[in-house]
C-alpha cells in the first residue's frame, strides 16, 4: 500500500527532530499550567459555567494542549510541503503521480500527525494527569469513541489546511491566508475558550462550523459528555465536515490544474 | 565615539528593515491579509477574555477594565518588542543554513543584522489592536502626573523586558538548533501569563515571575499602581516603580548571554 509507506516515511521524518520534540512538550506544558490557573478561578468564581465542572475545565485545557500539534492548529504539516512544491513548481511532478495528491498529503499528514500524537499529545496529558490530575476517559467505548473522533479530527483539520495551501495556486504565496485560517481555527475550534462558553448565537455559530471538529467535539467525547445518540451524532458531524471538505479539495484541484500555468523551474 | 556607532547601527537596522519591507510586497495579498490576520488573532484573544467576562462579575477581585489595563499594556509591550526584534528566534535555522557565517562577514553587528532579518510589519496589526485595548482600559483610570510617568515607563520597561527575553532565550540555539520553541514558553508564555492578575496564580509562580523571569514588572506590578490597588500578595511596594530596573537588568542579562553564546559559535559547516 502506498499510502501507509507515505504515512510512515511522513512519521519517521518527524521523529529525527528530538530537541525540537522535548522543547514543544515543555512549551505546551507551561501554557497548560497557566491556562489552568485562570481557568481554576473562572471556575471558582462560577462552579458551573458552560456546563462544564472545574475539573471538566482544567482537562479541556490539557486536551487542548495535546491536540495542538497533533491538528496542526496553527497549520503545517504536509500541506505546507504541497504550498512549497506549488510556488516552485515541482507540484507538477506530483500531478503527474498515479496516485491522487490529495489521498498522498493526506496519508503523509496522517504519518506525521500519528507522531505528534505520541509524542506532543501524550506528553502533555501525562503532565496534564499528574500535575492536575485530569480526568481519563470512563470506559473502553469512551475512549474508542475519542480515539475515533482524534482520527476524524485530523482529517477535517487536513481538509481545511489543504484548501488553504491550494490558495497558492492563485497566489503563489499561502502565508497571508494560512495566518487568516489560522486565527479562525484558534477562535473556532474551542482551543482559546471552550465553545460551551460562548453567548448566544455566536455559541450555536462556532459549534455549527467545521472548527468545532477539532478540539470541542474530542474533549467532549473524552469527557464522557456525549451518550448513545449523542456520541454518534457528535461524530456523524464530523464525518459530515470531513466529506464535505474533501470534496471540496478534489474540486479546487481540478480547478487549479484546469486554470493555472504551473510556473517553470 | 560610542553614541556614533549606536546611531550608525541603528541607521543599518532600518536598512535592512526597509528591504525586507520592500521584499514582503512582492506579494502584496499576503502582505495584507498577513497584517490582518495577526490583528485577528489578537483581535479574537480579546473577545476571549470578553467571553470569560459574560460568566464573571470578577476575576479574583479585578474587573473587566482592570484586566482589559493589563492585558492592553503587556499586549503593547509584547507588540513593539516582537515587531523590532521578534526575527531573533529564527537563529536556529540561520545556524544550520550557514547564514550566520555570511551575517558574520557583514561590517554590521550580528545582534543589529539578526534582529532586522525578515522585519516584518505584520505585527502592525496586534500593535493597533494592542493600543485600542489599552487605550479604552485608560479611560477608566484615575491620573495623576505621577501615574502618567508610571505608565510611560511601564511600557518602555515592558518592551526592555519582552526584548530580553526573546534575544536572551532565543540564544539557547547556539547549543541546540532545533528548541526554537523552549523560547516560546518564557516570551510568548510571558505575554500569556501577563493577560491575567497574577492573584491567580500559586504565590511560588509570581515569585518566580518576580524574580526568576521577571514578567510581572511588565504590568502586573506598575498597574496596581495605576490602579491604586493594594498588592493581594503583600509585595513591597517599591515593586511598582521599580519596572524600569527589571528591564534594564533582563537586557543586560540577555546581552551576556547573547555575547557567551557568539562566542560558542562553531559553524555547521554546511
Amino acid at each position: 500500500m502506498v499510502h501507509v509507506a507515505v504515512a510512515t516515511r511522513a512519521f519517521r521524518r518527524y521523529s529525527t527532530y528530538r530537541a525540537a520534540t522535548l522543547a514543544g512538550i515543555f512549551t505546551n506544558s507551561v501554557f497548560g499550567v497557566i491556562y489552568s490557573f485562570a481557568y481554576l478561578a473562572l471556575w471558582s468564581a462560577n462552579p458551573t459555567a458552560g456546563g462544564y465542572d472545574a475539573q471538566d475545565a482544567v482537562t479541556y485545557v490539557w486536551l487542548g494542549q495535546a491536540l495542538l500539534m497533533t491538528i496542526a492548529l496553527w497549520g503545517g504539516g504536509a500541506t505546507d510541503d504541497l504550498a512549497e512544491r506549488i510556488r516552485t513548481g515541482d507540484v507538477a511532478i506530483d500531478l503527474y503521480r498515479p496516485v491522487g495528491i490529495v489521498g498522498w498529503y493526506l496519508a503523509s499528514d496522517l504519518g506525521r500527525a500519528a507522531y505528534h500524537l505520541l509524542t506532543r499529545g501524550v506528553g502533555p496529558t501525562l503532565i496534564g494527569f499528574l500535575v492536575f490530575h485530569i480526568s481519563l476517559p470512563s470506559s473502553p467505548l469512551t475512549a474508542l469513541a475519542f480515539a475515533v473522533s482524534l482520527v476524524l479530527a485530523v482529517v477535517v483539520s487536513f481538509a481545511i489546511r489543504f484548501l488553504v495551501a491550494s490558495s497558492a495556486f492563485w497566489l503563489l504565496d499561502q502565508s497571508g491566508v494560512k495566518v487568516m485560517s489560522g486565527a479562525f481555527a484558534i477562535f473556532f475550534s474551542g482551543m482559546m475558550l471552550p465553545l460551551v462558553l460562548f453567548p448566544g448565537w455566536l455559541g450555536t455559530l462556532a459549534r455549527a462550523l467545521p472548527w468545532a471538529s477539532y478540539v470541542q467535539v474530542p474533549a467532549d467525547v473524552w469527557l464522557g459528555k456525549h451518550t448513545g445518540v449523542d456520541l454518534l451524532a457528535a461524530l456523524g458531524f464530523q464525518v459530515l465536515w470531513a466529506v464535505v471538505l474533501l470534496v471540496a479539495c478534489q474540486g479546487v484541484l481540478r480547478l487549479a490544474t484546469r486554470k493555472v500555468v504551473v510556473q517553470g523551474g | 565615539m560610542a553614541e556614533a556607532g549606536a546611531a550608525l547601527h541603528l541607521r543599518s537596522y532600518f536598512q535592512i528593515a526597509w528591504l525586507w519591507i520592500r521584499a514582503a510586497w512582492q506579494y502584496p495579498t499576503s502582505f495584507v491579509l498577513l497584517a490582518l490576520g495577526n490583528g485577528l488573532i489578537t483581535g479574537l484573544d480579546f473577545v476571549g477574555l470578553w467571553i470569560m467576562f459574560a460568566h464573571l462579575d470578577d476575576l479574583k477581585g479585578f474587573t473587566l477594565h482592570e484586566v482589559a489595563l493589563l492585558y492592553g499594556s503587556a499586549s503593547l509591550a509584547l507588540a513593539v518588542a516582537d515587531t523590532a526584534i521578534g526575527s531573533v528566534e529564527r537563529i536556529g535555522t540561520y545556524i544550520r543554513t550557514g547564514r550566520l557565517d555570511q551575517m558574520l562577514t557583514k561590517p554590521v553587528p550580528l545582534l543589529v543584522q539578526v534582529c532586522a532579518d525578515q522585519f516584518t510589519l505584520r505585527r502592525l496589526g496586534r500593535l493597533t489592536q494592542a493600543a485600542v485595548v489599552f487605550g479604552w482600559a485608560c479611560t477608566y483610570v484615575d491620573w495623576t502626573p505621577l501615574r502618567v510617568l508610571v505608565a510611560v515607563s511601564m511600557l518602555l520597561s515592558g518592551g526592555l523586558v519582552f526584548f530580553g527575553l526573546f534575544v536572551g532565550f532565543s540564544c539557547v540555539q547556539f547549543w541546540t538548533t532545533d528548541a526554537t520553541e523552549f523560547a516560546n514558553a518564557f516570551t510568548y508564555g510571558g505575554a500569556t501569563v501577563t493577560q491575567y492578575p497574577l492573584n491567580i496564580f500559586p504565590r511560588e509562580v509570581l515569585v518566580g515571575l518576580t524574580f526568576v523571569i521577571p514578567v510581572a514588572f511588565v504590568n502586573w506590578y506598575p498597574c496596581l499602581y495605576l490602579l491604586g490597588r493594594s498588592d493581594p500578595a503583600g509585595m513591597p511596594e517599591a515593586f511598582q516603580f521599580a519596572s524600569p530596573l527589571a528591564g534594564v537588568l533582563t537586557m543586560a542579562a540577555a546581552l551576556l548571554v547573547w555575547r557567551s553564546g557568539v562566542r560558542h559559535y562553531t559553524s555547521t559547516g554546511s
